[in-house]
């Protein structure tokens, strides 16, 4: 019997192979995770086997992927993708126009939630992953170098201001740019050693220098704390004036004759974060368009041709990551300024993790992107919440959601970077 | 113009160039054929430094540039339209010639984009266009010109024919001659398009495993009955 003699196989037959592969996969990882369970026994644990469980999760995989496929194909057939060549302009008048709102809506958001702390903070770190996700969007999204140690850079900065403040009594301003100094000198630092190195190589590299850095901090009690942290650092002042009840000098509310409110501090940490990403995306934004940001791209695109047509690719890589680092180390210390406390436990893997999936999710060098995959990836959670056990099942459907439905990101498209005068020779 | 004297190449312990002399004079066409492995590409990339030429000396208008960073070597007005066209796939039209003009550090942009667009008006109209959606011949256009944006004087062209419809082809071909003819470009061919390419060679060098087993003006390699039976006869 030849395969050519074979008919070929139905699509549903296909589905169910499909669906059972999966089914296996499934039941292997969620024999250990569903299937055994410990429990207490006279004060010794005991492992006891949930078959009932285990059969049923098998059932529910089987059932689930089908369904998924199902909804796949037909999301697909449904819409034939046609990616339009040129960059479209009515496409960009959409994307500053969304722009615009947006930032409306940032900076007046504490004028509505003056009072909700909540919604203050929740933005506030929404703002700090904006940040970084911008920063990695330099290394990753522009450059093409795939950096799972970003958070290493978010560290140096954090413990740069936690030292400098707590040691030698640096304000937040004069300690901010030696932060980003800092951190950028760890990112060439990084660079170095993996410039010959690309994707898989280069994501592992990256990885473990991240867990470097982590695990100095955790074991180099005398210099960082240790898994102590370090505590009661300088929360940043307005520009002099501090937000307490009462100080020694004047403060804020006492200098404006306001009503003293401790939401004086979250509001005005709220708009710094927005002045610091707002001043990432001004920087992002205009290296774009320079040689510099040109030069990233196109080292993403084609080293090959890169080198043939003169750029220096050694400058162009330590750049990106400098660059990327530097803005990581920024938001690093006003992470530390904010939280007022900081402890390894802060910078592990799942934080470098959840920054690149905003980047991914936003899709790839696309700076409306990172807000919008940011704000998936921070205010799900927080809605997420009342699901309690759920909440990371949820988050991890819907990033698969996004990545089945969109697989090149939110926001794929990038947009050029330069356009010429509209010339006689073409018709719009 | 430029000379190679001895020039052998290796990728790890594969050698693949060995003890290749070769000269391109001032205002010359010069073509370089040989079959698929030749090691017609490795001589190219080996002129920019990636492999290194592992013996022998490469001078660029009598200057010994045989161990220069990649970078510098663009920047002494030799530029490569690499195999493969290599366009930046989704960068516009514009981005990729501006990108052409690094080794010039901005200088001129304005009026190489000009002759650029003289020469392949079909760039202008696209030049918002991503590049990776170009055709095959708009984007060997765009892998010249975006050579060209750095004011070359000697421009190498590793097999620009490849892929292409013949219609295509023979604009191509017509575009390398006038470079030469009309903008005193000179130019280094390689080609596995031998016939063409020798008709518009004023010399060409037959390279066979590595090695240039043959050289002479491109009329007396289209006449050689060695170079018919190997690369004319089969070809077409
Ligand atoms: N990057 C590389 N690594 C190892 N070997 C290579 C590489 N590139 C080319 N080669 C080998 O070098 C020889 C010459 O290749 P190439 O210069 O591409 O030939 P051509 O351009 O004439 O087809 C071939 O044997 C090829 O397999
Ligand atoms: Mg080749």
């Amino acid at each position: 019997m030849t395969a050519a003699a074979l008919p070929a196989p139905s699509p549903l037959a296909l589905r169910l192979r499909d669906a059972l592969v999966i089914t296996v996969l499934g039941g292997l990882l969620a024999l250990p995770f569903i299937g055994l369970v410990t429990v207490e026994e006279g004060g010794a644990l005991a492992v006891r086997t949930r078959w009932g469980a285990w059969a049923m999760t098998l059932v529910a995989i089987f059932l689930g992927r089908l369904a998924f496929r199902a909804a796949l194909d037909a999301w697909r057939s449904r819409k034939p993708s046609h990616k339009s060549a040129a960059f479209s302009s009515t496409d960009a008048v959409l994307r500053r126009a969304a722009g615009t709102s947006l930032l409306a809506v940032a900076l007046l958001l504490p004028i509505f939630f003056a009072d909700n702390r909540y919604v203050i903070d929740t933005a506030t770190t929404l703002g700090i992953y904006v940040m970084l996700g911008w920063g990695l969007n330099v290394v990753v999204g522009l450059a093409g170098l795939l950096d799972l140690g970003y958070v290493a850079f978010y560290a140096v900065g954090a413990y740069t201001y936690a030292l400098l403040s707590t040691q030698f009594g640096w304000s937040f301003w004069a300690a901010l740019p030696v932060a980003g100094a800092l951190a950028a000198l760890f990112g060439i630092l990084l660079g170095y050693p993996v410039l010959r190195l690309r994707g898989d190589y280069l994501a592992i590299v990256t990885l473990g220098f991240g867990e470097i850095i982590r695990i100095v901090l955790l074991n180099w009690t005398s210099f960082s704390g240790g898994p102590n942290g370090i505590g009661n650092i300088p929360r940043p002042s307005f520009f002099g004036l501090p937000f307490a009840r009462s100080a020694e000098g004047r403060t804020f509310h006492e200098f404006f004759g306001l009503e003293f409110s401790p939401m004086h501090r979250f509001i005005f940490l709220y708009y710094l974060i927005v002045a610091l990403a707002l001043l990432t995306h001004a920087l992002v934004s205009r290296l774009r368009v320079l040689p510099t940001g040109r030069a990233w791209e196109a080292l993403r695109e084609d080293e090959i041709a890169c080198k043939a047509l003169g750029l220096n690719t050694t400058t162009v890589k330590l750049s990106a990551f400098a660059t990327g680092a530097m803005l990581a180390g920024f938001a690093g210390v006003f992470f530390a300024a904010r939280q007022g406390f900081i402890s390894p436990e802060s910078f592990t893997f799942s934080e470098s993790a959840t920054i690149l999936a905003i980047v991914v999710l936003g899709g790839m060098g696309s700076q409306l992107g990172v807000v919008l995959a940011a704000a998936v990836l921070v205010v799900l959670p927080e809605v997420g919440r009342q699901f309690a056990d759920y909440r990371m099942l949820v988050f991890g459907a819907a990033m698969v959601t996004i990545m089945a439905v969109k697989p090149t990101g939110l926001l794929a498209r990038r947009e050029p970077t330069v356009r010429l005068n509209p010339s006689r020779s073409s018709a719009p | 113009m430029l000379e190679l004297q001895r020039v052998s190449a290796h990728y790890g312990p594969i050698q693949a160039l060995a003890e290749v002399d070769l000269v391109v004079r001032a205002g010359e066409i010069v073509t370089l054929i040989g079959a698929n492995g030749a090691g017609k590409s490795t001589l190219m990339t080996t002129l920019f430094g990636t492999p290194r030429a592992s013996s022998g000396r490469i001078l660029l208008e009598g200057e010994d540039i045989t161990a220069l960073p990649p970078h510098r070597i663009a920047r002494l007005g030799m530029a490569l339209v690499p195999e493969g066209r290599r366009v930046f796939a989704k960068m516009s039209v514009y981005e990729n010639l501006l990108l052409g003009a690094t080794p010039l550090e901005g200088a001129h942009v304005e009026e190489n984009l000009q002759r650029v667009f003289s020469l392949f008006p079909v760039l202008e109209t696209r030049r918002t266009q991503r590049a990776g959606t170009l055709s095959g011949g708009e984007q060997q256009m765009l892998a010249i010109g975006r050579a060209l944006m750095s004011e070359p004087r000697l421009l190498l062209l590793d097999e620009p024919s490849l892929g292409l419809a013949p219609l295509v082809i023979r604009t191509i071909f017509r575009t390398i001659v006038a470079l030469n003819r009309e903008h005193g470009l000179t130019i280094l061919l390689v080609e596995q398009n031998a016939r063409q390419a020798l008709k518009i060679a004023h010399r060409g060098y037959v390279l066979q495993n590595g090695r240039i087993v043959l050289e002479g003006s491109g009329a007396a390699l289209l006449a050689d009955p060695q170079v018919r039976a190997a690369y004319l006869d089969a070809a077409s």
